[in-house]
């Protein structure tokens, strides 16, 4: 049994496959409605994520499984006070794999383990969301046709974006990977990203300050949100959360095969105009977390797929 | 010089820094021990210029070392049977530091679940930097 608490808890032949089997799902998703017929996935979310908990609900339906769960801790054991060791115990009795969203970092490691169900992590605050990461290999993978060989673009809140973090530790594992970090200096990418995994893996990367100036060179700009829930001070969101707003002016200025990403939900850092350029993926991104995550519980769960 | 006897069975920590006795003789629990522990303060050294010692006779098995890497790894362990010193150990740094370091992220698990146990993995010898095994918050 195994489970799912970081982005490179798969070896990158590991997840090579685990895209395969992603992209058969999206070619042949009858060959895979019943397959997980009698399974059944508990969604565990310690805070609100409709898009991620209904994506893994979504993705089990689509095996033909079943659901349960609860989507806050106020609908949990966790207003009594439980511990999440406890609630892991119980839920392993009820469900056959879990996905996990909880507010405190370390929350899927601690529930993984006492588990004996697969657990997958769906985001532990502002740490790891690995299923976004998968998600985001899947899309590049799928529209650019490589993980290798990129440009990339990664804007906005780069100091909290857990999905960024997580990304970038995923794509340094392949060659000819640089990065452009855009962001207000507030927001920077923190240092131990910087040293430990950009540094001292010898991945070129350019810190700026404005998209214009970089979108040209790109061959995708992940594009994130400047999080309200993670500042601790008011005046600083306010201050910062308009930073960087990409609209049809600055998409003027990037390539034809640029790709635009987002792990959503935006709030106004894409402006709507945006939306109809083909360039813009980021709600077929969506339908590729479907995918993905059906390939991961198949994958858990062990399930044959031949 | 102030002169304490020589061991018997036991170990002698040597060259701890000036001042950082109590807080091994804390770390290593040793006043959970019934056994003989003699803490001599800013002994002269030509090293150091001044030192700490620790003596401890008794069964060493009780007593985890690999704590005292991630303290001091510059403290020499001798280990004395019959009065005579057998082997010198070198320390490394630890692989895993648990219940030593408390995580100061006011974000990480351990922050609202205080039975969790708080564990540290060494994440770069070179500049001695571990990480919480939960949020993988850094500290050197």
């Amino acid at each position: 049994m195994r489970h799912v608490i970081s982005p490179l808890d798969f070896s990158v032949d590991e997840l090579d496959k685990l895209l395969d089997l992603a992209v058969d799902i999206e070619n042949y998703p009858a060959k895979y409605k019943d397959i997980c017929n009698g399974k059944k996935l508990a969604t565990l979310f310690y805070e609100p994520s409709t898009r991620t908990r209904l994506s893994f609900e979504s993705a089990m339906l689509n095996l033909g499984g079943g659901v349960l769960g609860f989507s806050s801790a106020d609908s949990s054991s966790a207003s009594k006070g439980e511990s999440v060791s406890d609630t892991m115990r119980i839920i392993s009795c009820y469900a056959d794999i879990c996905a996990i969203r909880h507010p405190k970092e370390g929350a899927a490691l601690v529930a993984s383990q006492k588990s004996s169900i697969p657990v997958i992590n769906a985001g532990d605050g502002g740490h790891q969301h690995p299923t976004q990461t998968l998600t985001d290999m899947l899309t590049i993978r799928c529209l650019k046709g490589r993980l290798d060989n990129l440009v990339i673009g990664l804007c906005g809140d780069l100091k909290f974006g857990r999905t960024v973090h997580s990304l970038i530790n995923a794509l340094v594992r392949y060659s000819g990977i640089s990065f452009v970090l855009i962001s207000p200096k507030e927001l920077r990418i923190p240092d131990y990203i910087r040293r430990e995994v950009l540094e001292k893996k010898n991945i070129p990367f350019l810190e700026v300050e404005k998209l214009e100036d970089v979108i040209g060179d790109l061959d995708l700009l992940y594009m994130t949100r400047v999080q309200k829930e993670r500042f601790f001070n008011e005046e600083e969101y306010i201050r910062l959360k308009d930073s960087y707003i990409l609209d049809k002016a600055k998409m003027s200025l990037a390539s034809e095969n640029m790709m635009v990403l987002h792990p959503l939900p935006r709030v106004n850092e894409i402006s709507v105009e945006v939306d109809d350029d083909p360039r813009a993926v980021y709600f077929k991104q969506v339908q590729y977390g479907v995918y993905v995550r059906m390939a991961l519980i198949l994958t858990l769960l062990e399930v044959e797929t031949c | 010089m102030l002169n304490v006897g020589k061991l018997e069975h036991g170990l002698v920590l040597d060259h701890i820094q000036s001042g950082k006795a109590m807080s091994i003789y804390q770390f290593l629990r040793l006043d959970k021990l019934d056994c003989q522990v003699a803490i001599i303060k800013n002994a002269r050294s030509n090293v150091m210029q001044k030192k700490d010692i620790i003596k401890i006779e008794g069964p060493l098995e009780l007593l985890d070392l690999n704590i005292l890497g991630y303290i001091d790894h510059n403290i020499t362990i001798n280990i004395i049977e019959n009065g005579e010193i057998i082997e010198k150990k070198k320390l490394t740094l630890p692989k895993e530091v648990r219940n030593i370091l408390k995580c100061k992220n006011p974000r990480c698990i351990t922050s609202i679940e205080q039975e969790l146990p708080q564990v540290f993995l060494l994440t770069s010898e070179e500049n001695e930097t571990y990480s919480c095994m939960y949020c993988e918050e850094q500290y050197s």
